[in-house]
């Protein structure tokens, strides 16, 4: 019986500090500390169970490859899933740290739902078994639809909720079909078995189908994205932040484990699905993200966007392309968390109708706070993908494998599309630089120490990524296996 | 080779960063402006040894090599030959230039400016040393951002359409560049570029490579129907930025030309040539047409920049030494002459705030020194014998010549609509009646603008005189490159 419990360990802490978190809001309320004193114990708490989870994942990496009943795998993979989450969690809740006290007096339940999510995407990293992966899924994503509606006193908070709550359990539905289809064609539920079945036929091809749409509703890819623009506008910052970065990294993952088990769907069939839903993805969200007067709501585009540069290395289904897709979100948790705690700076802090930045609000914002503009820029910049940014080397790596694989034209297309997404990104610097401050701009929000470390981070991990973790690349070549070469 | 294992190269390029780095700590304008300015000419002593230590050979020298990303291959490796080394020693000179000219008119963040400044320096001069295709295109792309900020923070009225009209657009002309260049390398299995040059690849991708390398190449350069972004970008620029976009930048596009385009993808090359020369002659004759009719002296001076690098453009395509080496040499010209028409209008702006034709006249009488520098200045731009800018022309249409004869006569065309126009220029603003009242409380140049001013005229009548300094180091790459682009055109006439 394999049962090696120790695989799962970082994400047994995280499920335990989410209760800790709870327990410790209960006393709290007992001896009836201030809720201010109460938020910080809460965001401390939460931030040892990430940084302790987070440790002990750089233990497990370079271990050997164990499992758990054949229903969750300790691999590179899930290892480097972990680092990727946890990094964008702990970014998060350096957001949320002095933001939750404007919006919220529930600091216990916010993150102790924050954490749940975090072990559902580690979860889901782990499943190597379609039912597993469905519980993780679901775990993370009831999580999440708490987290979005959290501006309860809001018209957009609740319909932000209703909408991913609605379109989430549609996406369940078409994943759960998918399941039973190819459990239909090989009457089992375990990847490793599907795959060495490799059963041929309608069923399999259906079910790999029906699974990818329901990736293709977590991933916000075009056209299973309406519900995004409006969740991640809704949302608490922090929560959109993470959940754009955080999610993908984890529903990619699975859709990676999913594509190598379905052994029998031959590349070609598969490919061309996922390079199409890049195509549309990226295009899309770039075009939409133009038109957007809130930067949050840009931001949101441009996240849908950055699904679709992922989908390419997916596309690519060779090693390279999959390092490609571990080394983009790496790069994107740092560029992309912190472009958001910059927006969270610009809203003003109370319950008001548009309460979400516009992007005038970061009119002259250099005159006023130079460093938060710089830092703002050096995050646009990078989505944009100008080098030496980490984005840049995100994307190069993302075109290197479809080039590799034969998608030039899919190379292409991303080219020509970080061309049209420079446009909105360069819009929001000429707002910062080139005008003057007018009365809107100011940071509606002090900045304290957390978000101002948080920030930090990001800067330092989007200039010094793509230019340092080459090395990196290399050792991490090793650990992922190619979906081509299943 | 005893110079490589240098490191000459890296502290070339990394002295500005540094320096820039160094900005960010400091408060001072005072000691801003001064670290600034010591950091561009420790720079430029430090290129200088380039000359000192120079090896009389065409193949690339002071080689630096460190694997970057092994995984792909791609590594960090520095070179500099005969065809990159004055566009090097050219940047690091007009580095102190620009900064020493900037010392009283920026008043806005001066520190943003400096770091700024520095930067676009740094990454200019790793366009010209990269000798691998990735760090190429990293700088290559890199120096969008600094001069973006520079037009569009410090700029004029128009700057912000300016700005991102100048970034979208080489952004754009990159994108397919970028692409082919992972194409190049998983058929030729290199992004090295000593190694691309072995590798004779076939002719399908070198058809495909060339137009996508030259699409990025002739929207910097600018070649004729791609030059909209330059008029605009010139003329909101600060002085400053004009300076290095003309001076600097511009020869990004005709040193990608011939450092990637012709040696890597001969035969494409030859097929191309014809559509390259006629575009240049293009914009040799339109850029000058449309200079003569400008009624501001800055955007004469830019649409002169158009119809100039059309020569150097027309001596690339003619493919012969006269040609080629005439081009690297007139690229320099292009860079000292223009960068000091820039500069001029740029101290007489300061001084009147406008750069209309029609407000000027009979400065002569008013500013002397100005007007003798202004005068030697055009006549290094138009072509005088015994200036830097007849020996640039007389090559290139030699070369021209021998290529094509149409070419030369063409060619001869715009440099006598240049004499016009420069021409017209200084009647306007140096003769005549001086009855502008505004005029008549103009002062003289100061010492410090005298100073900016020198080094330039200095070099037009060092390279007027003594152009075989110059060629001696330029001709013996420029038959390296030859021989690749000739190489297989040639092995076709062997039976």
């Amino acid at each position: 019986m394999n049962l090696h419990l120790a695989i799962i360990v970082p994400e047994l802490i995280i499920v335990a500090t989410a209760l800790v978190v709870m327990l410790a809001d209960l006393t709290g309320r007992a001896v009836s500390a201030p809720p201010r004193w109460r938020g910080q114990l809460m965001a401390g708490l939460t931030m040892v169970g990430l940084i302790v989870a987070a440790l002990l994942t750089l233990v497990q990496i370079g271990l050997p490859v164990q499992d758990i009943q054949n229903l969750l795998i300790g691999d590179e993979l899930s290892r480097y899933l972990n680092l990727i989450v946890l990094l964008a969690a702990i970014l998060s809740v350096l957001m949320a740290w002095d933001y939750l006290v404007h919006f919220t007096r529930m600091m216990a339940e916010f993150y102790a739902l924050f954490l749940l999510a975090v072990a559902g995407m580690m979860f889901m990293g782990k499943a190597v078994e379609l039912m597993t992966l469905f519980v993780s899924l679901e775990i993370l994503s009831v999580a999440l639809y708490v987290l979005t509606g959290f501006h309860r006193g809001q018209l957009a908070g609740g319909e932000a909720a209703l909408k991913y709550f609605l379109l989430g359990a549609f996406s369940s539905g078409f994943f759960l079909y998918g399941a039973t289809l190819l459990y239909a064609a090989t009457g089992t539920t375990y990847l490793s078995e599907i795959a060495a079945l490799a059963p041929g036929g309608f069923f399999t091809i259906a079910g790999l189908a029906l699974l990818l749409i329901g990736f293709g509703f977590k991933l916000a890819a075009v056209p299973f994205h309406m519900w995004a623009p409006d969740a991640y506008q809704g949302a608490p910052t922090p929560v959109t932040g993470f959940m754009s970065v955080a999610t993908k990294a984890a529903a990619f993952i699975a859709l990676l484990r999913v594509l190598l088990a379905t052994i029998s769907v031959p590349y070609e069939v598969w490919s061309w699905a996922i390079a199409i839903l890049a195509l549309l993805t990226m295009t899309w969200g770039n075009l939409a993200a133009l038109r957007q007067r809130s930067l949050k709501r840009m931001l949101a585009y441009s996240s849908i966007a950055h699904a679709g540069y992922i989908f390419i290395g997916v596309a690519a289904g060779s090693q390279a392309g999959m390092n490609a897709v571990l080394f983009y979100l790496f790069a994107y948790a740092f560029m992309n968390v912190g472009a958001f705690a910059v927006a969270a700076q610009l809203e003003k802090p109370e319950f008001s109708a548009a309460q979400d930045a516009d992007i005038s609000a970061t009119r002259g914002l250099f005159g006023r706070k130079p460093l938060l503009a710089v830092a703002m820029t050096l995050f646009l910049l990078s989505l944009a993908g100008m080098p030496p940014l980490a984005g840049f080397f995100g994307k190069m790596y993302l075109f290197i494998a479809a080039v590799d694989s034969g998608w030039v034209w899919l190379a292409v297309a991303g080219a020509i599309n970080s061309v049209i997404s420079a446009y909105y990104y360069l819009r929001v610097t000429v707002s910062m630089y080139m005008y003057e401050p007018s009365e809107e701009t100011f940071v509606r929000l002090p900045l304290q120490m957390p978000v101002s470390l948080a920030i930090s981070i990001a800067v330092a991990g989007t200039v010094l990524f793509g230019i340092l973790a080459s090395p990196w690349l290399t050792s991490l070549s090793r650990s992922v296996v190619a979906l081509a070469a299943r | 080779m005893d110079n490589s294992g240098s490191i000459l190269l890296s502290l070339i390029i990394w002295i500005p960063f540094l320096g820039a780095l160094i900005l960010l700590f400091l408060h001072s304008d005072r000691r801003l402006k001064q670290v600034a300015l010591g950091t561009t000419l420790v720079d430029f002593l430090v290129s200088l040894l380039l000359l000192v230590r120079w090896q009389p050979t065409g193949e690339m020298q002071f080689q630096e090599f460190f694997a970057w990303v092994p995984r792909f291959g791609i590594n960090y490796h520095l070179g500099v030959d005969g065809i990159s080394l004055f566009l090097v020693l050219l940047t690091t000179l007009l580095g102190p230039i620009v900064i020493l000219f900037s010392w009283n008119n920026i008043r806005e963040n001066l520190k943003a400016y400096l770091v700024l400044m520095l930067a676009q320096q740094a990454a200019m001069l790793g366009v010209f040393l990269a000798l691998d295709l990735v760090l190429f295109f990293v700088f290559w792309e890199f120096t969008l951002i600094p001069m973006y900020f520079l037009i569009g923070r410090w700029g004029g009225r128009n700057r912000i359409y300016a700005a991102l009209k100048f970034f979208l657009y080489t952004m754009a002309g990159s994108a397919l560049m970028l692409v082919v260049i992972f194409l190049l390398y998983f058929r030729a299995g290199s992004f090295d570029w000593l190694e691309l040059r072995q590798a004779s690849l076939d002719p399908g991708l070198q058809t495909i490579a060339f137009l996508a390398f030259a699409l990025a190449f002739a929207i910097k350069v600018p070649l004729f129907p791609f030059h909209t972004w330059l008029p605009d970008a010139h003329v909101q620029a600060p002085t400053a930025g004009s300076v290095i976009l003309a001076g600097v930048l511009l020869k990004m596009g005709t040193y990608g030309y011939l450092r990637f385009c012709l040696p890597l993808f001969p035969d494409a090359t030859h097929r191309f040539v014809p559509w390259i020369a006629g575009l240049a002659i293009i914009g040799i004759i339109y850029g000058a047409l449309v200079a003569l009719v400008q009624k501001d002296v800055k955007s004469l001076v830019a649409y002169s920049s158009i119809a100039h690098l059309g020569f150097v453009m027309l001596g690339v395509a003619s493919l012969n030494q006269q040609g080629l080496s005439g081009a690297v040499l007139q690229s320099i010209n292009h860079g000292l002459s223009t960068g000091a028409l820039f500069l001029m209008v740029g101290m007489i702006y300061d001084r009147r705030h406008t750069r209309l034709l029609s407000e000027f006249g009979g400065l002569w009488k008013q500013i002397p020194v100005f007007s003798a520098f202004f005068v030697v200045v055009v006549m290094a731009s138009v072509g005088l014998p015994g200036l830097n800018g007849f020996i640039g022309e007389f090559t290139i249409l030699v070369g021209a010549f021998q290529a094509n004869r149409l070419w030369a006569v063409l060619g001869t065309l715009g440099v006598i609509l240049a004499a016009w126009y420069l021409l017209t220029a200084v009647r306007g603003m140096l003769h005549g009646p001086l009855d502008n009242p505004e005029n008549q409380k103009l002062t003289d140049l100061s010492r410090r603008e005298i100073w900016v001013l020198a080094p330039l005229v200095i070099l037009f009548f060092l390279i007027g005189l003594f152009p075989n300094l110059f060629f001696d180091k330029i001709n013996p790459s420029v038959d390296l490159l030859i021989r690749d682009v000739q190489g297989p055109a040639l092995a076709l006439l062997l039976p």
